[in-house]
């Protein structure tokens, strides 16, 4: 061991009550810094999870058709007034090119075709309205997870099976290996049997949703061989902007983000964010004077110490290191400390506050990067409120402490 | 003659800055020679702890020079004095100031270790060595805290030699001890001086002790106005190097 780690852990343990109490202070700040961050993080996530839970990271579509003004005379000027036209279900010309295409785009980890338009189911005598879902189980799974949210049977789309949400289960009562007759435009129609029933955390889409392999959606809304929307995942869904740009570029085609369909909860996100950030800085803020108070103080109570290791010949650099270490001791220390007060205190009120299905209410995300980022703020944290104290020692001139 | 293994000319020491300055030394020359026992006496104020800093590479003098084992401690910078004290002085102080946090070995230790960069068996061993021979061998793992205050200082003393300087620098290293435990203290300084002819420069208020040295430095104003063997029916009177 350096003799600076020696004098430094030698000087912490000589100070007791001074050095409990402050490792005590950062262990609280820590703490609080941990416990905030994992239940901010933690909401976030189960947020973003029930908006993101049924919904694509970003959507490609056509664009919007729009009026055309038919003929144009030569040397006319015409008032032009648009009209909107009705929108019926478009289909994206060759998709499955736009599907490399939009595959091939940084950031993107799945694609996935789809054919949706409205559509009644019936069983019995009662119909309801639905929205279709045409795709392929597997491409379309690694979009929205449904069959890691079946409540019944599987997200299997083969032949004529379809999955539906369990409010139009309900409605319906229907159960898995049950018909079902769905209406699509004209006379077109079918029946399928229901192969699984999923529950997407949203009662809208629980009630409407109906998943039918892309053939038949097809063949019901009268799109042979076309899908109308390419949805995609993207890596990081905060960053689902980008791609989205990046999308409509290469494929001329209009790329949506989620975030554009939720800009309030992604305002909400970012000032949760802001506002916890801002907490944890001030709480470093405090914690970081706390160090460099009590390291102060210690300096102050040493200096004849520190005088006469000077005079035996400890030089100016190694003064300032003894000191410099005990502030990233103090931070390291209080800060394994707090990771542990803050997570525990974060379990139990994960575990305190709970849904009546026995799920957590304030979800926590307790992961390591939380435990190591907050080890290190704090130990930097601590060198750096170490470093006024440290030089001050350093300053001390032996001659003058020693005989004072 | 020997080589002086210390000699100051012309030392003047200034403190503080126009208009205030006192001028605590007013043209120091003095010459030590190795293996000297002697004595610094002085009322006070007149210049004795400026003095023994200077010579201790504390303080800078203002001018003048000065040559310690053969160096000119004026033209080294902060971290080369701070090496060469290491290796060339010791220091005894009236307060014993050893680490509180440490026990009697480890604060006899840590000047070794600095010096050396890195610790090994042979410090433990020279340090219980030394310990043993101020007679507190038992005292090894005491906290500084739990020794008294002549034990204090016998500690002091052997951290002092750790290093095998040239000189020893004292200032009243027994003017904080009872009667009976200064005279042990001293009796140790002597021995070691005899034993292993270190060198000693003792500033004392007692003449008492300043008469068991072997030449008595008389500072007066900042100025030394008589420097003198001392003969007793003991000691061997020592050649005397300076003009008073
Ligand atoms: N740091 C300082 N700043 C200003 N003046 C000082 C300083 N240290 C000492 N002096 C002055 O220098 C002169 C010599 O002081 P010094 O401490 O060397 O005396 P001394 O002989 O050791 O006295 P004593 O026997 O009381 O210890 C005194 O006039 C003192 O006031
Ligand atoms: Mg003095």
């Amino acid at each position: 061991m350096p003799l600076e780690w020696f004098l430094a852990i030698r000087f912490l343990k000589e100070g007791r009550a001074q050095t409990a109490l402050i490792f005590g202070g950062v262990a609280v700040g820590a703490g609080v810094v941990v416990f905030l961050s994992a239940l901010i993080t933690g909401l976030q996530a189960s947020l973003v999870e029930q908006t993101l839970g049924s919904q694509a990271h970003v959507v490609v579509r056509p664009p919007e058709e729009e009026a055309r003004v038919v003929e144009r005379p030569a040397g006319a000027v015409l008032a032009v007034r648009r009209e909107r036209t009705p929108q019926r279900v478009q289909a994206i010309g060759q998709w499955q090119q736009v599907l490399e295409q939009a595959r091939s785009v940084p950031g993107v980890i799945a694609a996935a075709p789809t054919v949706n338009g409205s559509a009644f189911a019936s069983r019995g005598s009662v119909t309801k309205a639905v929205s279709l879902r045409g795709v392929e189980a597997e491409s379309y799974d690694r979009i929205v997870a449904v069959s890691r949210k079946l409540e019944l049977g599987l997200f299997r789309l083969a032949g004529a099976e379809a999955v539906i949400g369990k409010g139009l289960a309900d409605e319906l009562g229907l159960e898995v290996g049950d018909k079902l007759r769905l209406a699509g435009e004209g006379e077109r129609a079918d029946v399928f049997t229901v192969a699984g029933i999923f529950d997407l955390g949203n009662k809208d889409v629980n009630q409407r949703w109906v998943f039918v392999p892309l053939r038949s959606a097809q063949n019901l809304l009268d799109l042979p061989g076309g899908v109308s929307t390419i949805e995609l995942r993207v890596e990081d869904y905060l960053k689902a902007d980008e791609a989205a740009q990046l999308v409509a570029a290469r494929t001329g085609l209009v790329a949506e983000s989620w975030t554009e369909l939720n800009r309030q909860l992604l305002v909400a996100l970012r000032s949760q964010s802001a506002s916890s950030y801002m907490i944890q800085f001030f709480v470093i803020v405090a914690v970081a004077l706390g160090i460099a108070s009590v390291l102060v103080v210690s300096v102050v109570q040493k200096s004849r110490e520190v005088g006469i290791l000077k005079a035996m010949g400890i030089c100016t650099g190694m003064v300032q290191r003894v000191f410099l270490i005990q502030g990233a001791i103090v931070g390291l220390v209080g800060s394994a400390l707090g990771s542990a007060l803050g997570a525990g205190l974060a379990l139990l009120f994960a575990n305190l506050a709970q849904n009546p299905d026995g799920s957590a209410l304030f979800p926590v995300d307790l992961n390591a990067t939380l435990f190591l980022t907050a080890t290190a703020v704090a130990t930097v944290t601590g060198l750096v409120a170490a470093v006024a104290p440290a030089a001050r020692a350093a300053r001390l001139d032996p001659a003058e402490v020693i005989h004072a | 003659m020997p080589e002086p293994l210390l000699e100051l000319k012309e030392v003047v020491k200034d403190y503080g800055t126009p208009p205030l300055v006192t001028r605590a030394l007013r043209g120091v020359d003095l010459s030590v020679t190795p293996g000297e026992f002697a004595a610094l006496i002085g009322p006070s104020g007149s210049g004795k702890t400026t003095l023994l800093n200077v010579i201790g590479l504390l303080h800078k003098p203002t001018s003048g020079r000065m040559t310690l084992a053969g160096t000119d401690t004026t033209r080294l910078d902060d971290d080369g004095l701070t090496r060469f004290r290491a290796r060339t002085l010791g220091f005894v102080f009236q307060f014993h100031h050893l680490v509180p946090a440490l026990t009697a070995l480890e604060n006899i230790v840590v000047p070794m270790w600095s010096l050396q960069g890195r610790r090994d068996e042979s410090m433990r061993r020279r340090a219980l060595e030394l310990l043993d021979a101020v007679g507190l061998a038992h005292k090894a793992d005491s906290r500084a805290t739990a020794l008294s205050g002549g034990q204090a200082q016998r500690v002091a003393i052997a951290r002092a030699l750790a290093n095998r300087p040239a000189l020893v620098l004292a200032d009243e290293p027994t003017g904080n001890l009872d009667t009976a435990s200064a005279d042990e203290v001293f009796g140790l300084l002597r021995r070691v001086n005899r034993e292993l002819g270190t060198t000693f420069l003792i500033v004392t208020h007692d003449p008492r002790l300043a008469q068991r040295t072997d030449r008595v430095v008389e500072i007066v104003d900042g100025r030394i106005v008589s420097d003198e063997a001392v003969a007793t029916a003991r000691d061997q009177p020592r050649p005397v190097s300076a003009k008073a």
